[in-house]
């Protein structure tokens, strides 16, 4: 089994991108809402980790 | 006076079970017997996806075990309850010798992390083959 080292940043992105294609599939009724819900989702997590990202360096400073 | 509504008999174990039995299995299963491919294909990459990940970055399979602390026994059983939902996946870990130690380093611990979610994320596709098998969703 190959080994790889991620990120805490590829670390989330990683399974913000798994976990917003699960939340798609099984959230909505149709396939263009699945789709538009799984890219929604991906953006929030997003949003969240560049903004607890922040969050944690301003507090730091 | 408020009027009670009678209560829905459940759906017989017959029409869900076999399903969210193969859903557990298999991520993606129940949804590839219901006839919902696409889905099914996206669902066996994405919780894989996780899986193998966690493999990857050699996360920790969690093993059910008691200690004197309350909160380390529901850790540890309630990791692995998270890790078995992800059904074939967890056993060949397990029976092909990936389980691993719990070492220190914050890309182990997310990879722990990521095998519990990888179950998780079955968890909640076969609670949709379910509603799809009881004809609650399409």
């Amino acid at each position: 089994m190959p080994k790889v080292n991620l990120s805490h940043f590829e670390a989330a992105l990683v399974f913000a991108f798994f976990t917003s294609i699960v939340l798609g599939v099984v959230t909505r009724r149709t396939d263009r809402e699945r789709a538009v819900y799984a890219l929604y989702s991906f953006g929030w997590f997003l949003l969240a980790l560049f903004g607890l990202g922040w969050l944690m360096f301003l507090g730091h400073r | 006076m408020k009027e009670e509504k009678p209560r829905e008999p459940a759906p017989p174990l017959s029409v869900w079970g076999p399903a969210v039995a193969l859903g557990w299995l298999v991520p993606g299963g129940g949804h590839f017997l219901l006839k919902r491919y696409g889905r099914a294909m996206l669902l066996l990459f994405a919780v894989t996806g996780m899986f193998l990940f966690g493999l990857m970055m050699r996360g920790t399979l969690f093993q059910p075990y008691r200690t004197n602390d309350l909160l380390t026994t529901l850790i540890q059983y309630g990791g692995f309850i998270g890790n078995l939902a992800s059904g074939i996946l967890y056993l060949l870990a397990v029976w092909l010798g990936y389980a691993q130690p719990d070492v220190p380093g914050a890309v182990h611990d997310y990879g722990t992390k990521f095998l519990v979610a990888a179950g998780l994320l079955n968890v909640l596709a076969m609670v949709d083959a379910y509603e799809i098998a009881v004809g609650k969703k399409d």
